[in-house]
């Protein structure tokens, strides 16, 4: 049997929808039938009768009362719903401090307009127009989708490089950028190495070892492992390099890559070596062919990479300017090296230094057989005559001990017109020439007038080996070289080092310029602020970092409907 | 020529922007409504037949055949109404705007709300106040005889009014409600006590007898809605500014019948896109359930076109209870709205949003790239004829008709 319980006060107000909230709240309550909250009005009194919803202390409510009535199983329902009432009208409903969530970039760009990244994380198919809208807004991508199109992954960073922007991926796992992690990151300590990576892990690895052992980052810019592969052209890696080259902080700049396409790892370290900062390059399977090269270090793998960096920050190597190769004196056409050595090692070690620069470099004694000169007595293209051989000695004294054989062959060389830069050893000690430098010295001189005059520039560059104690005295060798006007040097690497250089300036293609608009450092450094659509995990970890974000409640455009998506991206040119 | 679409929509919302509305007085409808006729029944939304008609605009017909004469009781104007010998169209072709199924007959008295900017006017009806009224359906005695008090009392009354304190702008008053805690549509509970204050003084002046101006102040002063209707024809007046620019993606009209939902696009010309009409997320009066609901009714969602009503719920928390949210839900409304607009209003400011403007001028493209459609505070009307009001919510219009819309100005525009 139902019962009907009613509660009536008076002088009180409540807006009309909070009775209808109550009302609701009530009729839901366990044993409850119906509920009815309502003012005493005639007409709401006639809208409970009908209902069953009336006694006789609801039929004596007046207008200004609120009437509360309750019909349920049975009375200890009916009265403990009426006792909730109070709980009911005061309950709170959820947390008013919830944060908004924008359903586009651009109502998050409204929200948050310091933000200079978004980090995107959406499906694949449609990270490139979340990356696309966010260059758009001049913001800085963190692209950690992977299956985005190359096509799109360089019309993206086209885009970027005409804006200034950096694209961060696509397949981008990590970055650190002023000490805040962006994606899957370490807590790595600020300091003074800036890392850039086409490598997630790698980035992870390098910069942890780098914590490890004392030291720290500015920035660890990722960069997307297809960055460095052929049809991307290291686009965003050239303008990670010239941010940090530009970054006051950075002292030292790291890169690495997973196995780069070995032409773009070319330009990479080209436009490295433009940077008057040390650079250590670890670049997995290129093979370095010498440890330091002006401002640049290879390392032999990530560990070494680290600690060359930590190395150099801590002393910092005095830097020759990179400028000082006398390039622009060579005619046009000159552009081989010849080396001329009385030494095996030395030229063997002359070999295989100047491969990295040069490539294929001809010997008469190749430390490949591919290269061997097929004449001795005639030079091609780039090679290295070992003087010492057998070939050579046969009824004749080394040349070491006997100059002229070398000097005929010098001049001879220094005739061609496409040879640039002319070694040749000077090894001294006992059983040697008692003067080398003596016959050697005019000899370079004549080559260098003869080249003059036939209106070239000759390089001529000379390895002096021995000591001051020698009979021959190695200083007053160097001296006499140096007058003859060559370029001389005890170290061997350093002498091939020097000439390789020259080389690789003369014959540097024309390259196609990459063309960027360079980033705005002060958007890397100042407080990091950032979108994020995609993986939520991200915004809480920036939260967490305490990085203001704005978390996109991020939908696919036009709800996934591609026809309308296509509509919509067509408009873009009418707007 | 090729259209630039962010150029004609600026254009579209500043002509929003730029109207200013004043209710300059009342009078019968077939005497200013252009085109207005003795055999002309205007209603809410889009066009619509007898056969599809929703119970609520049939109530309303029923109701207005019996005001004006043309039948004695319902069963007979139901008959007539069938015959086809009315016309039925759309308020929104004939420059008005009646809430709910928003009849409008020849002889009702009708507010002129004119934008003073353009000199274009728009048209709204006299509002009834809450509970069982001809605009949700009902047509009893008492509320016929309401609408023949409206009409012959309290029109005439405004009317004098208005005429001799030289119209109220609308622009002024409702930017200053919305800092009162009014939403535009659903709230109007401070516009409705400014309206009647600004009235009030010239009502009592003017009236010949002591109890009509009493009575007439009364009903504005107790009718929190009193203001809706010259609120709806001033809205009008705004969008319709923005109407009619080539390569506008800007929405100039919502309007539901109940039946179907319906837009149409400034860039669009006239054309209507329309969709079954959805259901409200409402709460309900005592005895009432969603099953006696309505779907989606009535013009006044011209107050969100705009930029007020649900748009500016942010500076009506109070909104919220219908439901049953908190003020952050409010807030986080209109944020959402940001989302879906061009740009954001010149004159309607939110203080909360550190007086950031409305959100303002729906955008086909966002609406679809967002998948997100504007939300709409409403009332709920049952759905059979002759009941009235049965609750009050919220409601998202349907995505179809941005749909439709987008592929049509794509169309036309060859894109």
């Amino acid at each position: 049997m139902a019962v009907i319980k009613s509660e009536i006060r008076s002088g009180i107000y409540y807006d009309s929808a909070v009775l209808m909230q109550l009302q609701r709240s009530m009729s839901q309550l366990e044993g409850v039938q119906d509920a009815g909250v309502v003012m005493g009005t005639e007409e709401n009194k006639e809208i409970l009768a009908h209902i069953d919803l009336v006694n006789s202390e609801v039929n004596a409510a007046k207008p200004d009362d609120m009437v509360i009535v309750i019909r349920a199983e049975n009375e200890a329902a009916a009265l403990s719903a009426i006792e909730k009432v109070d709980e009911l009208l005061t309950r709170k409903r959820s947390n008013v401090d919830q944060d908004y969530r924008p359903k586009s970039l651009e109502g998050a760009a409204d929200m948050l307009p310091d933000a200079s990244w978004v980090l995107i994380s959406v499906a694949g198919r449609f990270a490139a127009g979340v990356a696309r809208k966010a260059l758009e807004l001049g913001k800085h991508v963190f692209l950690f989708s992977d299956n985005v199109s190359v096509e799109d992954e360089i019309s993206l960073k086209k885009t970027a490089a005409e804006k200034g922007l950096l694209v961060m991926g696509p397949d981008c796992g990590t970055a650190m950028i002023s000490g805040i992690g962006l994606g899957f990151a370490n807590k790595i300590r600020k300091g003074p190495i800036g890392v850039v990576a086409a490598a997630g892990t790698g980035l992870q690895q390098v910069t942890t070892r780098i914590h490890q052992l004392g030291s720290g980052i500015t920035h660890g810019i990722g960069t997307g492992g297809r960055d460095l592969k052929d049809p991307v052209g290291a686009a965003t890696f050239l303008m990670a390099l010239d941010v940090l080259a530009r970054d006051p902080e950075t002292k030292v700049i790291t890169l690495v890559s997973k196995p780069p396409a070995p032409q773009v790892a070319e330009k990479v370290i080209r436009k490295a070596r433009q940077i008057n900062k040390p650079v250590v390059i670890n670049f997995i399977a290129r093979k370095p062919t010498s440890r330091q090269e002006g401002n640049l270090w290879f390392a032999t793998g990530m560990d070494d990479a680290a600690a060359l960096s930590v190395q150099l920050a801590q002393n910092p190597p005095e830097l020759k300017s990179t400028n000082q190769f006398p390039v622009e004196k060579f005619a046009k056409g000159q552009r081989y090296f010849r080396g001329l050595f009385s030494g095996g090692t030395l030229a063997y070690e002359a070999q295989f230094l100047l491969e990295g620069y040069i490539g294929r470099v001809w010997a008469n004694a190749p430390i490949n057989k591919e290269n061997k000169l097929k004449d001795s007595l005639k030079s091609e293209e780039n090679c290295i005559v070992d003087l010492g051989e057998d070939e050579f000695t046969v009824g004749r004294l080394h040349p070491m001990m006997d100059n002229e054989m070398r000097i005929r062959r010098l001049l001879e060389e220094s005739r061609d017109p496409e040879v640039a830069v002319i070694m040749l050893d000077v090894v001294i000690g006992f059983g040697s020439h008692p003067d080398p430098a003596s016959e050697l010295a005019p000899a370079i001189v004549k080559a260098k007038q003869e080249a003059e005059n036939a209106g070239r520039y000759l390089e001529v560059v000379v390895v002096a080996t021995g000591t001051d104690e020698d009979p021959q005295n190695l200083d007053s060798q160097v001296a006499q070289l140096r007058a003859a006007g060559a370029w001389v040097s005890s170290s061997n690497e350093e002498v091939v080092n020097y000439a390789g250089s020259i080389l690789r300036s003369i014959n540097q293609p024309a390259e196609e310029t990459f063309v960027f608009k360079p980033v705005d450092l002060e958007t890397l450094s100042r407080k990091l602020e950032a979108i994020n659509v995609g993986l939520e995990s991200f915004a809480e970890n920036l939260l967490a970092q305490e990085t203001p974000t704005v978390h996109v409640d991020w939908r696919p455009p036009a709800g996934g409907n591609e026809k309308l998506a296509n509509i919509l991206e067509r408009m873009k040119k009418f707007s | 020529m090729t259209i630039n679409i962010d150029q004609a929509n600026q254009k579209a919302i500043d002509a929003f922007m730029d109207a200013r509305p004043v209710v300059v007085g009342v009078a019968k409808a077939k005497d200013v409504i252009p085109g207005m006729h003795d055999k002309l029944f205007l209603h809410a939304g889009p066009p619509v037949t007898w056969a599809r008609m929703a119970g609520p605009v049939r109530g309303a017909m029923i109701g207005a055949m019996i005001l004006e004469g043309l039948a004695k009781t319902a069963e007979e104007a139901e008959k007539r109404l069938a015959s086809g010998e009315i016309e039925f169209a759309p308020c929104h072709q004939y420059d008005s705007t009646g809430p709910m199924a928003g009849v409008m007959s020849p002889s009702m008295m009708v507010y002129i709300v004119e934008n003073i900017t353009t000199g274009y006017k728009a048209f709204s009806g006299l509002n009834e106040g809450r509970g069982k009224v001809l605009r949700m359906g009902a047509y009893s005695e008492e509320v016929l005889n309401r609408m023949q008090w409206l009409n012959t009392v309290l029109g005439p009354a405004v009317d004098t009014a208005l005429k001799e304190m030289g119209g109220i702008d609308l622009r002024t008053l409702l930017a200053k409600a919305l800092h009162m805690g009014d939403d535009g549509h659903n709230r109007l509970d401070a516009a409705s006590l400014l309206y009647t204050n600004l009235l009030a003084p010239y009502i009592a002046k003017n009236a010949k007898d002591p109890s009509v101006s009493f009575e007439v102040i009364k009903f504005l002063g107790e009718n929190a809605l009193s203001i809706l209707n010259p609120v709806m024809a001033g809205c009008k007046t705004m969008t319709m500014a923005g109407h009619n620019i080539e390569g506008s993606t800007i929405v100039t009209t919502m309007a539901r019948n109940g039946t179907d939902w319906g837009i149409r696009v400034s860039g669009l010309g006239d054309q209507w896109f329309t969709a079954p009409s959805p259901i409200v997320k409402a709460l309900y009066f005592a005895g009432f359930t969603e099953k006696d609901a309505n779907p989606d009714i009535g013009d006044s969602v011209i107050t969100e076109t705009a930029g007020i009503g649900g748009f500016a719920m942010a500076t009506a928390p109070a909104l919220v209870t219908f439901i049953g949210g908190t003020p952050r839900d409010a807030i986080n409304t209109t944020l959402d709205m940001y989302q879906i607009t061009f740009g954001e209003h010149k004159h309607f400011t939110i203080p909360f949003l550190d007086f950031r403007g409305t959100p303002t001028g729906v955008d086909l493209r966002k609406v679809v790239e967002t998948n997100m459609t504007p939300r709409v505070n409403t009332g709920v009307a049952h759905k059979d004829p002759g009941v009235g009001q049965v609750g009050a919510g919220v409601v998202s219009a349907p995505m179809k008709v941005f749909e439709d819309a987008l592929v049509a100005f794509a169309e036309k525009y060859g894109i």
